[in-house]
């Protein structure tokens, strides 16, 4: 392999780790905080498609897209506030119900989303970051998404808040011991309906990210099981919201493994490197399974009992 | 309790009557279908609005629904599973479809030959060149556009407007079909620019927006200056393209819309000229050819009209190369190697030569491999 052919793969993997990465970087931390409240939601595949959905048509009928980003935010919140109440009610499973929600938000997203596949909806610009660089290629791999920066900033506030404060402890005590939250007087029933309500929220924007700005437009094939690997990246982070960016990160870039290389030529096997984000993340959930990660889970989650 | 009574004891006494009642129905049925004319029923793999596969077809059967005495229906999303079986004999039980058209692939084999044995009295015809006289009923059959002596054409537009001599085309899957249209590219590209090469990125799947947006950026990178794809929607790879500041060529469906500045021409279905044929022959109460195929000198393909990407010279080069196709110029003139360096076509081979059918290689100056 040429040095030139190394460079073209190196860019084209870090320009998808970046284009790639931003829906699983919201599903994944919207999963992390449901979560460490003590809830599995499965269902947020579902809440990224309907946002997908809501954020593309809201953008289309207002001309604005940053207001569809937030309106795909709320669809999010009537999944997640959904997936909560139901599971608040006595022996109800959450992972049923979250595979439950997910049919559902993907069967509302396709059926009011018929009439916005032809139009075309204003996206999100992207900021042109790498004016600097003489290489085209590069230059188009540091054109970053607002919502990839924005993500970021989610997960650190995310990942000190969970440390520092009291809403942060809260949760985490809802999501270790019932008993405990429930003898401080705190509701867990109330903090995990919020808590999956916000989760949704931060899937919602997910799905805004992918009809908005990459690939950027609204069709029913568009998530292809995102949601459901980001939920998977969960565990793979163990439930850190830092290391939920950089496992979306790695699955970015695995992910533009496959097309780079057909592109400089090397194009045996292209069904083994397009398959590389999976087998990576098995590798590493292999190479993860450890006594830290068992420690790692909050321990009201249903498959941790 | 008492009203039950009452009524077995009625429909008792009233049976004979009761069976002419329930009869009575029967011939107005038939009676109102066959005054509504024909019915045929389409079956689509994917939503009909797709800008691909699937709007192709709808856009013709939309066409029918103008023509009198001939009533269409449609179900979108039906997978290649039972729900195909389901939502076929609903269209001939319910709305007494005469015609069954199933448009995808997979969903030939077991479900519309099935279907085809329970139903002597309906036609079926599938969209690929699967139905053979000697292995399946005689009320079935296929029928096919070859496409790719519009990507053939798609070709020559391409290779008058790259400056790069790189052409980029996403593909789905290497099945015969999509291998023959990447190979028409080239061939079409060649025939008025010797020097161009086609670089293909497979995805692996029909529909994978994400996939194919990186595909399409990666051919960017790689050097390609026109892209064109064969995948189920080509509306991801058309904008990203046309984002990227690089000229387009379509896939199925008109993306014109899609790509203002960069878009050149695109390969298109014409199934109308299929489904109105059956819907005429049905009308007439004639019986359907089992086989029907064509492409330009029957008026089964056609190009988009050119967009804003086709110069002069691409748009003159074009029409002339689909004035030729309309003659049956052969597009595999011989002998023709692979990228490996193997011999594939000895000799000449007319367009609709089956030895074209069971393509399996990619055409020396085709970047890319099939495994």
């Amino acid at each position: 392999m040429t040095a030139e052919a190394l460079t073209t793969i190196l860019i084209a993997m870090l320009g998808g780790a970046i284009r790639v990465s931003t829906p699983f970087i919201f599903v994944a931390l919207g999963e992390t905080l449901t979560e460490k409240s003590g809830r599995i939601n499965l269902g947020l595949e579902g809440n990224l498609v309907l946002g997908a959905m809501v954020a593309y048509a809201i953008s289309f009928h207002t001309g604005s897209p940053w207001l569809g980003v937030l309106a795909a935010g709320f669809s999010g919140v009537f999944l997640g506030l959904m997936h909560g109440s139901i599971c608040s009610l006595k022996k109800v499973n959450d992972i049923a119900v979250g595979i439950a929600m997910m049919s559902f938000g993907i069967g509302v997203a396709f059926f009011f989303g018929k009439p916005y596949i032809q139009p075309s909806a204003p996206r999100l610009e992207s900021l042109p970051l790498g004016g600097w660089a003489s290489n085209p290629a590069l230059q188009q791999a540091l054109e970053i998404n607002p919502l990839f920066i924005v993500g970021i900033l989610i997960a650190i506030v995310m990942w000190w808040a969970l440390a520092n404060t009291r809403v942060g402890l809260v949760v985490r005590m809802t999501g270790d011991s019932e008993p405990a939250a429930r003898a401080m007087g705190i509701n867990p029933i109330k903090v995990r309906i919020l808590a999956t309500a916000a989760g949704g929220f931060l899937a919602g924007i997910g799905g805004a990210f992918l009809s908005l700005s990459y690939p950027g437009s609204w069709n029913e094939g568009l998530s292809s099981g995102q949601g459901l690997m980001a939920v998977a990246l969960v565990i793979f982070a163990r439930w850190n919201p830092l290391r939920c960016i950089l496992a979306a990160l790695l699955f970015g870039a695995a992910g533009a493994l496959g097309p780079a290389l057909q592109s400089v030529g090397i194009s045996q096997g292209y069904y083994f490197f397009n398959a590389a984000p999976y087998i990576l993340t098995l590798f590493i959930m292999v190479a993860a399974t450890g006594s830290n990660s068992a420690r790692a889970a909050p321990g009201e989650l249903s498959i941790a009992k | 309790m008492a009203t039950k009574q009452i009524s077995r004891r009625s429909i008792l006494k009233t049976g004979a009557a009761g069976i002419a009642a329930m009869a009575l129905p029967m011939p107005f049925i038939k009676a109102a279908s066959a005054a509504d004319g024909v019915v045929l029923g389409a079956v689509y793999v994917g939503p009909r609005d797709d800008f691909g596969w699937n709007q192709a077809h709808a856009v013709a059967m939309e066409i029918l629904k103008s023509t009198d005495n001939v009533t269409v229906i449609e179900e979108e999303n039906v997978p290649e599973t039972d729900s195909v079986s389901k939502s076929m004999e609903s269209m001939i039980n319910l709305d007494g479809a005469n015609l069954i058209l199933g448009t995808s692939f997979g969903y030939f084999e077991p479900f519309m030959i099935d279907l085809a044995n329970k139903y002597p009295d309906v036609q079926f015809r599938h969209a690929a060149p699967l139905w053979s006289e000697d292995k399946h009923p005689a009320n079935l059959g296929s029928y096919f556009c070859y496409l790719n002596q519009a990507h053939y054409v798609d070709g020559v537009a391409a290779g008058l407007s790259t400056t790069t001599n790189k052409i980029g085309f996403v593909a789905a899957k290497p099945i015969p079909t999509v291998l023959s249209n990447i190979n028409s590219v080239l061939l079409g590209a060649r025939s008025v620019n010797p020097n161009v090469e086609v670089q293909v990125i497979f995805t692996g799947d029909w529909s994978l927006p994400v996939r194919e947006a990186e595909a399409a950026n990666a051919l960017v990178d790689a050097g390609c200056d026109v892209l064109t794809c064969h995948v189920d929607g080509p509306k991801v790879v058309i904008e990203t393209a046309e984002g990227r500041g690089v000229k387009s060529c379509g896939h199925n469906a008109s993306q014109a819309a899609l790509a203002p500045k960069g878009f050149i021409t695109g390969a298109e279905y014409k199934w109308e000229t299929i489904y109105s044929m059956y819907a005429d022959m049905l009308a007439k109460g004639e019986t359907l050819p089992n086989v029907v195929v064509g492409g330009y000198h029957n008026d089964m393909v056609k190009n988009t009209a050119y967009g804003a990407g086709a110069t002069p010279e691409a748009i003159a080069a074009a029409d002339a190369a689909i004035a030729g196709l309309k003659e049956g110029k052969p597009i595999y003139v011989g002998p023709l190697k692979d990228n490996q360096g193997n011999l594939v076509l000895d000799k000449t081979f007319d367009n609709y030569d089956p030895v074209l059918d069971g393509m399996n290689y990619l055409l020396e100056g085709v970047i890319g491999s099939i495994t």
